[in-house]
């Protein structure tokens, strides 16, 4: 309607930035080296697109970059371990520093863990940071990964780069479990010894991949170098293959925006690389690294000199994984003692099921989750604005009852702890457990639909009847009733601007339809009315209108400044404001004339 | 719809908007009003706040070079055992030393710039325009045409015999690659079982030894409600990574109960020596070690993942993960009264693995 | 060092009087046991220690318990229970010292059992770091499982639990090795030597004695509390970092 009209005349608006000024004092010096780099390298052409790349403001898109500078301190800190750690298994007497271990019989790896504690300036520091580092690495990875279901972000065109985020987040599990192996004390070999389990209880081939890990009979001599290597070198090196391939995609399709006025899937509203974000972002990684330094000065973690050298015959009660580890540990714990025998042989599914079956149903459906959302609504567009996960109730819900049983999992690897912090019978959390991890996350799912809808309809008060003002108005017959202050075109556009779904009744006749074709199809149809049934509808313009003009039986609206939402009169998008500059960036100098109007 | 941009050409991608009315309408009910208009913030037009950010931010880049050297006097001045005591902190003073200089010099760099970045740095904000992610049509179909042209001068689609052996030689050179790893382990074939998880150090007259200590138990010397955590006499000669993989098969717990108050089944009578019995310390679900024993219930909790086996009752499991009893060791008395194994275990010990056949285990009903 | 050593001769020297009055105590010791005994106790464990088997309330016999058991659960306030309960709790001790030991006089004269061990049986003295190192690995080997690798306790089955040794004295980690309290297993002297149990009480001085190397414990419960606070303080204080970044702050008008 109104507005590509409005877009052609947006030269106010926006203004190309176009420095054509002599260059400052830094150039003026570094002109040369420049021009030298350049001419080797084409280094302008190359930092071109991205010198002025916009990013977009938000606190949540910064919680990927926590991932990826606890990889970078990883990485530092890492090196340094490796210079004085041993990867062996060769047992020696211990004759370092720490009193309460002297003359034991231990093997290399842990001497020289203990070593790094106890006698290199600064190792002890270093073991701590990293493995904050590593409890925040997967942490974070897991809170990014529920910023971007929850607001839709995994949409097309960025599938591929949710699948590398699975790939991951799945990886970095492994590569926390290798490292925390490596020590050699109590609790790493307590681990090892449930891998072996593990392993073993993988029907027909465990027996076999069990001797090929370990090289022979659990432990054997060669599993902490084998998970030496697979620590700092083969998982590092995809994780950091992947890690390029994630943020290279970022950079290509540019990243996503929340909605809000002059935000549309055609842009992207934020800060510039150079100079801004250089230093948000580069601040932010040295904030990162602070903070992981102070935990490490702080906060002691793994103190495995407390738990004393492994041997197959210790135990220490409170052995858990962790916390990444945590939900495996807990089904586990939680699972009922099936094992079958049939023949000659073992099926203990008692192990396998939780052990292997649940990372694989949980990385599994996480990865699947793009395709099935993508194949219920039909929808083939990009995506670039995020969804307010309110306005897609059922997938919030799926995203929220998720959580809810890899809660419960997780409270089951902590049973015990469960236990004894909150005087209850270990057992009874067992069998509470048991039936939590299928009925809690129902629940919740339920629970979390309802607010969402309820969000909306409060959208929808908000839209058709203003925002409450807080003034009580006494009408003459007596009654008392709330004034209500439109709100804002802005606010309005916002909370409007989302896509809705249909609910698709089932099809009757398709012509062309094989019967195989049809089911899937009134499968479909099916599952997109359990999606979006009972989804609120946002208003129409005509309702918004009426609404706005008339207000409702009650209507007590402010009158002040009124601006019918709708009324697209002297609005300013920026939508063309740069038609024909490819990677032209454009600074916003003037807000919309418009909000003038409906300003209180 | 009106949002799709990827159908649009890279001229005109930010041109969104371009549709009928009436489509417009109900996608967008409420028509976009432009960016917010720009505020300025108290360091744009105040000169004094702008001074004052500066200083700021200068304060907290000049005192990192303080910190950084502090950090190096506290690596080389500070004992290694020196301790701190402050409030609930009780903390190795070198490890906190290092840490606190390092972490706030790193974090006042942080500081300091996303300050910066927030109050001096022109805080327009930008616009960027996207473009599909998809190539455009012309770029589509210039590389298509091309590699077209490509497979047609590389001639493989007139001798087909080319690229099939082609992917053969590749595929078949996969091969070698698996075959490789086959020196990952020795292979448990039905004998390398036998000889490895499926037996034990122990045999018969082997002597029941304290773990660490390696003294031998009589049997005269247990209480009712004892607990012991023992090993095979012969587990001495062993050390190093032998050790520790015996160890993890043929540790043992010994309790000893009041025989009236539990259940021995017939065919174990004569593997216990007066309410002494003796159990495989390795759990059968995971196998860790258990040894958390209650005496009153005679219950064995396994603190990794909670089994529970009943010893009074042959080990049966009576809760938690675990699916198969606690393999029991026979054992007597020798001429000096010390406890020594009968045989050695019957079922092979610690967790299940495909080809166990675990027929020969204890199951409630057993007699 | 040398004022253990000196303890440690003076405890040597009085110890066979103090064995002597645990193990047999005089008559009068004994009667005014048998009273205490009828008030505080004889209601689960019988008027004559006899133990209760049926009704409600039940309690244990206590002939042959002997009077290390009483010093240990009289001594702890684990006894007398307030209410039936799964396991009987610590709490603050009733009973004057003086009490404790008519107490402990008459249920040893019930049966004969484990006498109060005297200081130098249970205080380590002239302890070398390898035996203080040996008592860590028989900590590990015998205790750790239920009592947690630092002695923080841990969960038994069905809502008991092995309690913590930290703040627990010598003379009860000792009394409770050699009677097996509730459902703790019994670590006799034919079992674990009288030096083997001082080792590891020794090892358990040294472990709480430590500073903590790293920083703050914790809770010392091990992966759990480490996971929860990488949580709440690690990514909680990074996400505040991450507000105030985003955060459009303060404008000018």
């Amino acid at each position: 309607m109104a507005r590509p009209a409005e877009t052609v005349a947006g030269t106010t608006a926006v203004e190309v930035h176009t420095p054509k000024k002599e260059l400052g004092p830094v150039f003026k010096r570094a002109a040369g080296p420049a021009k030298w780099a350049d001419e080797r390298t084409g280094l302008a052409s190359l930092s071109r697109p991205f010198i002025r790349k916009v990013f977009p403001d938000h606190w949540s898109f910064l919680l990927g970059e926590v991932a990826l500078y606890s990889f970078v301190i990883l990485l530092l800190t890492g090196v340094f371990l490796t210079i004085w750690y041993k990867p062996s298994m060769g047992e020696i007497e211990y004759n370092g520093s720490y009193q309460l271990l002297k003359g034991l019989h231990m093997s290399e790896a842990y001497a020289s863990s203990l070593a790094l504690s106890f006698d290199i300036r600064g190792g002890l520091l270093m073991r701590q940071m990293h493995h904050w580092a590593a409890m925040l690495f997967i942490a974070a990875m897991l809170t990014h990964s529920l910023r971007i279901f929850f607001t839709g972000a995994f949409r097309k065109p960025r599938e591929l780069n949710w699948l590398l985020g699975v790939g991951l987040l799945s990886l970095g599990l492994i590569e926390g479990f290798a490292g925390y192996s490596l020590p050699d004390d109590l609790l790493s070999g307590t681990g090892l010894r449930f891998v072996d389990g593990l392993i073993r209880s993988i029907p027909l081939i465990g027996t076999w991949a069990e001797f090929f890990v370990f090289g022979g009979q659990y432990p054997g001599e060669l599993i902490i170098p084998r998970l030496y290597m697979v620590h700092i070198l083969l998982v590092p090196a995809i994780l950091l293959g992947l890690i390029a391939a994630h943020l290279a995609l970022v950079v290509y399709h540019k990243h996503t925006q929340f909605p809000g006025p002059g935000r549309n899937e055609g842009n992207v509203v934020g800060y510039p690389i150079f100079p801004v974000y250089m230093a948000k972002a580069g601040g932010f990684f040295f904030i990162v690294f602070g903070v992981v330094t102070l935990m490490g000065a702080l906060m002691q973690i793994n103190p495995l000199w407390m738990f004393g050298p492994y041997t197959p015959t210790e135990v220490t009660a409170g052995s858990q994984p962790d916390w990444y580890m945590g939900f495996v540990e807990g089904a586990i714990r939680i699972m009922p003692n099936w094992e079958s025998h049939i023949g000659g042989t073992t099926w203990s599914w008692n192990v396998a099921i939780p052990g292997l079956g649940l990372m694989g149903l949980m990385f599994g459906l996480m990865a699947i989750y793009p395709f099935v959302e993508a194949w219920v609504t039909g929808d083939k567009k990009e995506h670039h604005i995020l969804e307010r996960p309110r306005n897609n109730p059922t997938r919030t819900a799926f995203g929220v009852a998720a959580m809810t049983c890899y809660a419960m999992f997780w409270i089951g690897g902590g049973n015990d702890l469960v236990a004894t912090q909150f005087h209850v019978s270990l057992n009874a959390v067992t069998y509470f457990l048991r039936v939590a991890v299928f009925v809690a996350p129902v629940l919740a799912f339920i629970v979390t639909k309802r607010i969402c809808v309820g969000l909306q309809r409060s959208d929808a008060e908000r839209l058709l009847h203003g925002a409450e003002s807080g003034i009580i108005e006494r009408d003459p017959s007596g009654q008392y009733s709330e004034m209500h202050r439109p709100i804002s075109q802005g606010e309005a556009y916002t909370l409007t601007q989302h896509e809705e779904h249909p609910a698709l009744l089932p099809a009757e006749e398709m012509g062309d339809m094989s019967s195989r074709e049809l089911r899937l199809e009134q499968l479909r149809r099916k599952a997109s009315r359990f999606y979006f049934i009972d989804t609120l509808r946002k208003p129409t313009r005509a309702e918004l209108e009426e609404a706005a003009h008339h207000g409702d039986g009650n209507g007590h609206e402010l009158e002040t400044g009124h601006d019918g939402i709708g009324h697209g009169n002297g609005h300013h998008g920026d939508g063309d404001g740069g038609n024909g500059h490819d990677d032209g960036h454009h600074f916003i100098t003037s807000g919309g004339t418009t909000t003038e109007g409906s300003k209180h | 719809m009106s949002t799709d941009i990827s159908r649009q050409d890279g001229h005109d991608g930010q041109n969104a908007l371009e549709r009928s009315d009436a489509a417009e309408d109900a996608r967008y009910p409420v028509v976009d009003p432009g960016h917010e208009e720009h505020l300025p913030r108290l360091t744009d037009v105040d000169e004094k706040a702008f001074d004052r950010a500066t200083r700021q931010v200068a304060t907290m880049f000049a005192l990192v070079p303080v910190l950084a050297i502090g950090f190096v006097v506290v690596y080389f001045a500070v004992p290694r055992t020196a301790y701190v005591d402050f409030g609930p902190l009780h903390a190795n003073a070198k490890n906190l030393g290092l840490g606190l200089t390092l972490g706030m010099a790193l974090l006042l760099i942080g500081l300091g710039a996303v300050q910066w970045g927030r109050q001096l740095m022109d805080d327009h904000e930008a616009v960027d325009y996207r473009h599909g992610a998809s190539s455009s049509e012309e770029d589509r179909e210039y590389v298509l045409k091309e590699l077209d042209a490509g497979i047609a001068e590389s001639k493989i689609t007139r001798r087909k015999v080319l690229g099939r052996s082609l992917i053969g030689a590749l595929g078949v050179l996969g091969l070698p690659l698996i075959a490789v790893f086959a020196d990952l382990g020795p292979a448990p074939t039905k004998k390398v079982r036998a000889a490895t998880i499926e037996t034990t150090i122990w045999k018969e007259g082997i002597r029941l030894v304290h773990d660490i200590t390696y003294e031998p138990i009589k049997a005269t010397e247990l209480q009712i409600g004892q607990l012991v955590n023992a090993e095979p006499e012969n587990m001495k000669d062993l050390e190093g990574t032998e050790l520790l993989t015996e160890k993890a098969k043929a540790a043992i717990i010994i309790v000893r109960m009041d025989p009236n108050t539990i259940k021995i089944p017939a065919s174990r009578q004569d593997w216990q020596v007066g309410g002494i019995l003796c159990y495989s310390k390795i759990c059968t679900h995971v196998g860790c070690p258990i040894s958390l024993w209650e005496q009153q219930t005679h219950h064995l909790l396994c603190p990794c993942h909670q089994s529970t086996f009943d010893l009074g009752d042959s080990g049966l499991v009576v809760f938690g993960p675990a699916a198969r009893a606690l393999p029991q060791l026979p054992i007597t008395t020798d001429a000096e009264g010390y406890l020594v194994a009968r045989s050695g275990f019957n079922v092979p010990t610690g967790p299940s693995f495909f080809e166990r056949d675990s027929s020969h285990d204890f199951k409630r009903g057993d007699n | 060092m040398l004022a253990l050593f000196v303890m440690g001769a003076f405890y040597t020297f009085v110890a066979p009087a103090s064995k002597v009055s645990a193990d047999t105590g005089n008559s009068q010791q004994v009667a005014e046991g048998k009273a205490l005994f009828a008030v505080g106790c004889s209601s689960c464990h019988g008027l004559n220690g006899e133990g209760q088997a049926t009704g409600t309330v039940q309690g244990p016999p206590l002939a042959g318990v002997g009077a290390a058991s009483v010093e240990f659960q009289v001594g702890s306030g684990r006894m007398p229970m307030a209410r039936p309960a799964a396991q009987a709790p610590v709490k603050p001790n009733r009973y004057s010292e003086e009490e404790v030991a008519a107490l402990a006089a008459y249920v040893a004269s019930l049966g004969p059992g484990p006498a109060i061990p005297t200081p130098a049986e249970y205080n380590p003295a002239n302890i070398s770091e390898e035996d203080i190192a040996r008592g860590g690995e028989l900590f590990r080997t015998n205790c750790s499982a239920c009592h947690n690798f630092e002695g923080a306790g841990g969960a038994l089955p069905g809502g008991k639990y092995a309690p913590t040794l930290i703040g627990v004295s010598n003379q009860h980690l000792y009394e409770a090795m050699i009677t097996g309290p509730q459902q703790m297993p019994v670590f006799s002297d034919g079992v674990m030597r009288p030096e083997d149990k001082r080792a590891i009480i020794a090892y358990l001085n040294n472990l709480h004695d430590q500073p903590n190397q790293g920083g703050l414990a914790l809770g010392g419960l091990g992966p759990v509390s480490e996971g929860l606070w990488a949580w709440i303080l690690g990514l909680g204080s990074l996400v505040g970092f991450a507000i105030w970044i985003a955060a459009k702050g303060a404008k000018a008008k």
